[in-house]
């Protein structure tokens, strides 16, 4: 059987991601983008259940009106602030997803060949597909699903551990069972091994352990990275379930999952990449363990002490302010607070005052995190800029407003060579003429670094929950 | 410790080193003040007040330079006060150390301790005992306010019905603390303004009192102010030459000049030539306030107000604190508590000389028979942090090597890049089938597609990319959808369950990204 139609749809589907992904360079752009995400996702599931998906197709409907059902629950109901926890849970959903494909090849491959030694007539259309193919080709389709496997159980487990970071389920703190590393590589060693046994025909238990083995490398990779580092885990992940698509595609010869799988896999790793960059640090580090590693030599003692401040005191600096900036973090997002920011922000503005945010590439858990959560409270995206477009302008600000964020805005990053995070690239609030500084109590941030931010002289605590303090500081502002 | 102050004797200094105020707060660190009597009469405290206040009035200078360990005064001390100095006690005054050299041998044999407040050096910590600055910010004032006194008109420009008055130019040269005192007295009269400073970096503090600067074009590298101390160094004679020229153009329009241009240790600058004078209206004022140490115009003569043949009138008045004497008095007898503040650290009348500190013993000219002038460097570095080195502009061949360099540095990375995937691919096409490498192409393709489109994706749309990549990256659903059609019921059940999970990704994926987006707003 040949599908001439359905390659047609999946050739204007392809289209239609690319087009998807490259709307996402603007605002504007990106509303559109997403209904031709849409269109294509539409236009190739259709095309296949016309054509090589016709095999019980009504069940196939059934399943997606269901998945349908549940994906609209998690969309609608979930809470802006939990969107780096939702984004992890559904690329585990894809690494299984790929996992059960690939077992399913693996399943019917050996269907095929026993069918062919038998002379036994065959059913579906990639059974169809695997029996028309040489030896040689077998090998490679195995080595392709053992790839896939092994990606998406990688990514299944991986993804699983990183919800429960993210949502607070698992403890934060990077973690590893005795050995570290060593493990994972003993871990990945035994996965090569597995994978030549399966290829020689040592039939299917090889997988079944090789599987076993991918999920334990998932499992423990990300329980040894820390929360600071989740913005990269979480995008690596992505471009990890993409690979998986990938690979399958390869194995069930489908041109689509490979274009699509190949789109998602470099996304993500270019966006870790960004992430990795904005923190100064290679993927390498990041992936073989988080904060904590041995520093270099003895750190900077911070001088001084931390002064608090109430919001009578915040609000009389914001009355005097003429130029604001505000740099949210994820303490922000912890306290749901955005709203109130948001509203602290009009009411600046309705005076005339100029309010900016000021985002750190790697704020929050999620790239682009806190831009969304603004965005959600209806902050207007043109003030909401970058760390290189306001750097230069903080020296020049009155009042700089820190929300829940810390080694975004160290400066020991610059001032101290031996210091964990030194030379990662950091917003210059201390050259503010004054900083507040929105913080639950005095311990030190997600990194365990010591701040000397906290303890200049320009510098005034504002202790107590994100929210509960702007919902007092508010009313003040006049 | 017994604080003594002595009256003036120079004829017409007004001005006394303990006010009633300074006093109170002098015998808070544990001194006992003295006065002699009479000398704070010609600023406003008379003797009853400064008893009032707790201080002990001395008849005459003999019997409280006996009687006090640390004398203070305002003018420089003559022959006669520096010899009833004795060892051990102190002399807190302007001295000028560089030009009076005979005044300091003569202090230095009497072993006493001469602090002299002109020599506090120039940092932020000293700038509460930096008695230049506060003498200079009245002579500003007042420049501004002899200049009204002897200028015919108004500052301000009014239209009335009787006519329109135009507003008095005012031209300022010099724009340290004397001058941008001017400059702030003058703009509030409602004079235009303007000033001029051999120091580029001041612009921006002329333009923040709101004067207009003078601005010269000139190409000589600017120099940096902050490496003198905050003073201005001599400038070069084309600088000169473009500097008088630029006056010559303003002299025939300005109504009031203000000279206040002097360098440390040397004459004043001649900056108003006696051409400019000439073309300046009748009626036109000039105050100079380098008189005494030769005045910025030629034709200042010395504590005199002269009236030229044309009319324009040159004051060269020195004594400008001196006829303020109340307030003068007032800010360096502040200036000379807070010397008193840091030479008795503990607060218990005991004076420690610590020669280890910047500000005492840069201030300390005289000391233990010993001539401490001139003093080392302070250790603590001048005014201003230096401004960055701009970076050098580049001309259009330096440019064109660059890019050019660059670009074949690009070229070398990419050439490479493509050689090595080349390489690899043509590795991975020997051993496998056509078949495979039908699919790697459009893999390869894709991949690339993947990394053009992406770097193009706005910073902060990274999350709504993740969400649209984790929903489309549910493709997947494409292969359990073929192989959901099996005869095999394992195949079957498992495929269905990766149709459902990849479904509820799809579904999910898009609408959180659409809800993401919507929220996007411009204000």
């Amino acid at each position: 059987m040949e599908y001439g139609f359905t390659i047609a749809t999946y050739v204007v589907a392809a289209v239609l991601f690319i087009l998807s992904l490259g709307g996402l360079s603007g605002q504007e752009s990106a509303k559109r983008a997403v209904w031709y995400g849409i269109a294509g996702m539409a236009i190739a599931v259709i095309g296949t259940l016309i054509g090589p998906g016709q095999g019980l197709w009504p069940a196939s409907l059934v399943l997606i009106a269901l998945g349908a059902g549940v994906g609209y629950q998690l969309a609608t109901k979930v809470q802006m602030t939990q969107m780096p926890e939702l984004v992890a849970i559904m690329h585990s959903l894809v690494g299984l997803a790929a996992v059960i494909v690939g077992f399913n090849a693996d399943i019917t491959i050996n269907m095929v060949q026993a069918a062919q030694s038998a002379g036994d007539a065959l059913e579906g259309a990639f059974a169809t597909l695997v029996a028309k193919k040489a030896p040689v080709e077998i090998t490679i389709l195995r080595v392709e699903l053992v790839l896939g496997i092994w990606i998406g159980a990688v990514t299944f487990t991986g993804s699983v551990i990183a919800y429960g970071k993210l949502a607070g389920k698992v403890d934060t703190s990077a973690k590893q069972l005795p050995g570290g590393h060593l493990l994972n590589a003993a871990a990945a060693a035994g996965s090569l091994v597995l994978m030549f046994a399966y290829l020689g025909g040592m039939g299917s238990w090889t997988l079944v352990l090789l599987t076993i083995l991918a999920l334990f490398i998932g499992y423990h990779l990300i329980m040894g990275i820390g929360g600071a580092d989740m913005p990269v885990v979480v995008s690596m992940l992505n471009s990890y379930s993409g690979w998986a698509a990938a690979a399958i595609g390869f194995s069930l010869g489908n041109d689509l999952l490979i274009v699509v799988g190949a789109l998602v896999g470099s996304s993500g790793a270019i966006l870790s990449y960004i992430m990795c960059k904005a923190m100064n640090r290679s993927f390498v580090s990041v992936i073989l363990g988080g904060f904590g590693g041995a520093a270099k030599g003895d750190q900077m003692a911070v001088e001084g002490e931390q002064v608090a401040i109430d919001a009578g005191g915040v609000a009389s600096a914001l009355n005097e302010a003429d130029s604001i900036v505000i740099v949210p973090g994820y303490g922000m997002a912890v306290a749901q607070a955005q709203q109130t920011v948001a509203e602290l922000t009009r009411k600046l503005r309705a005076q005339g005052k100029e309010v900016r945010f000021a985002i750190h590439p790697v704020a929050g858990r999620l790239p682009g995190h806190m831009n969304v959560l603004l965005a959600e409270a209806k902050v207007p995206y043109d003030i909401v800029l970058e760390m290189d477009e306001i750097n230069d302008d903080l020296p020049s600000t009155d009042v700089v407003i820190v929300i829940g964020s810390n080694d975004i805005v160290n400066p020991a990053a610059q001032d101290d060579p031996n210091s964990p995070i030194a030379g990662m690239p950091v917003l210059e609030v201390w050259k503010a003429k004054q900083v507040f500084v929105s913080k639950r109590g005095q311990g030190t941030g997600y990194s365990g670094i010591e701040n000397p931010l906290f303890y200049k002289d320009n510098t005034r605590m504002f202790y107590g929950d994100a929210k509960a303090s702007f919902d007092s500081l508010v009313p003040l502002i006049d | 410790m017994k604080v003594g102050a002595l009256k003036e004797i120079k004829p017409g200094e007004a001005r006394v080193a303990l006010t009633p105020d300074s006093a109170a707060q002098l015998q808070k660190l544990g001194h006992e003040c003295l006065v002699q009597s009479g000398a704070g009469e010609a600023a406003g405290f008379n003797d009853a007040t400064y008893e009032a206040a707790g201080v002990t009035v001395v008849a005459d200078a003999a019997a409280l330079v006996d009687g006090a360990d640390i004398v203070i005064k305002v003018r420089e001390p003559e022959e006669a006060e520096v010899k009833r100095l004795r060892a051990g006690q102190t002399l807190i005054s302007f001295f000028w150390p560089a030009q009076n050299e005979a005044m300091l041998d003569a202090a230095k044999d009497t072993g006493a301790t001469v602090i002299a407040m002109d020599m506090v050096p120039r940092i932020s910590r000293a700038q509460k005992m930096d008695a230049l600055s506060s003498m200079a910010n009245i002579a500003g004032y007042r420049a501004v306010i002899e200049a009204g006194n002897n200028f015919g008109r108004f500052f301000t420009g009014q239209v009335t019905a009787a006519g329109k008055i135009p507003p008095a130019r005012v031209l300022i040269v010099g724009a340290g603390v004397a001058g941008l005192a001017a400059i702030g007295t003058s703009t509030s009269l409602g004079a235009i303004t303007m000033a001029f400073d051999v120091r580029p970096e001041v612009s921006e503090q002329i333009e923040s009192m709101g004067a207009e600067f003078v601005f010269l074009e000139f190409d000589e590298p600017a120099q940096d102010g902050a490496a003198t101390g905050g003073y201005a160094a001599p400038s070069s004679p084309e600088f000169r030459e473009k500097q008088l020229e630029k006056f010559r153009e303003l002299a025939p329009t300005t109504d009031i000049v203000i000279t206040t241009a002097l360098i440390p240790g040397r004459p004043a600058p001649k900056l108003w030539t006696e051409d400019m004078v000439k073309m300046m209206k009748p009626g036109s004022v000039i105050i100079d306030l380098a008189a005494e140490k030769g005045g910025n115009c030629d034709l200042t003569v010395m504590d005199e107000r002269v009236v030229t043949e044309n009319g324009v009138i040159i004051i060269g008045y020195t004594d400008f604190p001196s006829r303020m004497a109340t307030q003068s008095s007032t800010l360096y007898a502040t200036n000379i508590r807070h010397m008193m503040t840091d030479l008795t650290p503990e607060k218990d009348g005991v004076v420690n000389h610590n020669m280890e500190d910047d500000v005492i013993r840069g201030a300390t000219v005289a000391h233990a028979g010993e001539i401490t002038f001139p003093p080392p460097p302070p250790k603590v570095a001048a005014i201003a942090a230096k401004p960055k080195e701009k970076v050098k502009e580049l001309t259009p061949e330096e440019k064109r090597a660059k890019e050019v360099a660059a670009f074949k540095a690009q070229t070398k990375q990419q050439v490479t890049l493509i050689a090595v995937a080349a390489v690899l691919l043509l590795a991975v096409g020997l051993v496998a089938p056509a078949s495979f490498m039908q699919h790697f192409i459009v893999f390869v393709l894709s991949v690339f597609i993947g990394f053009q489109v992406i770097w193009n994706v706005a910073h902060s749309l990274h999350t709504p990319l993740m969400a649209v990549t984790n929903a489309i990256s549910s493709i997947i659903i494409l292969g359990a959808l073929i192989q959901i059609g099996s005869s095999s019921l394992l195949i079957t059940v498992l495929a269905a369950a990766g149709i459902f999970m990849a479904s509820i990704n799809i579904f999910g994926g898009f609408l959180v990204t659409r809800r993401m987006l919507a929220m996007f707003q411009k204000s």
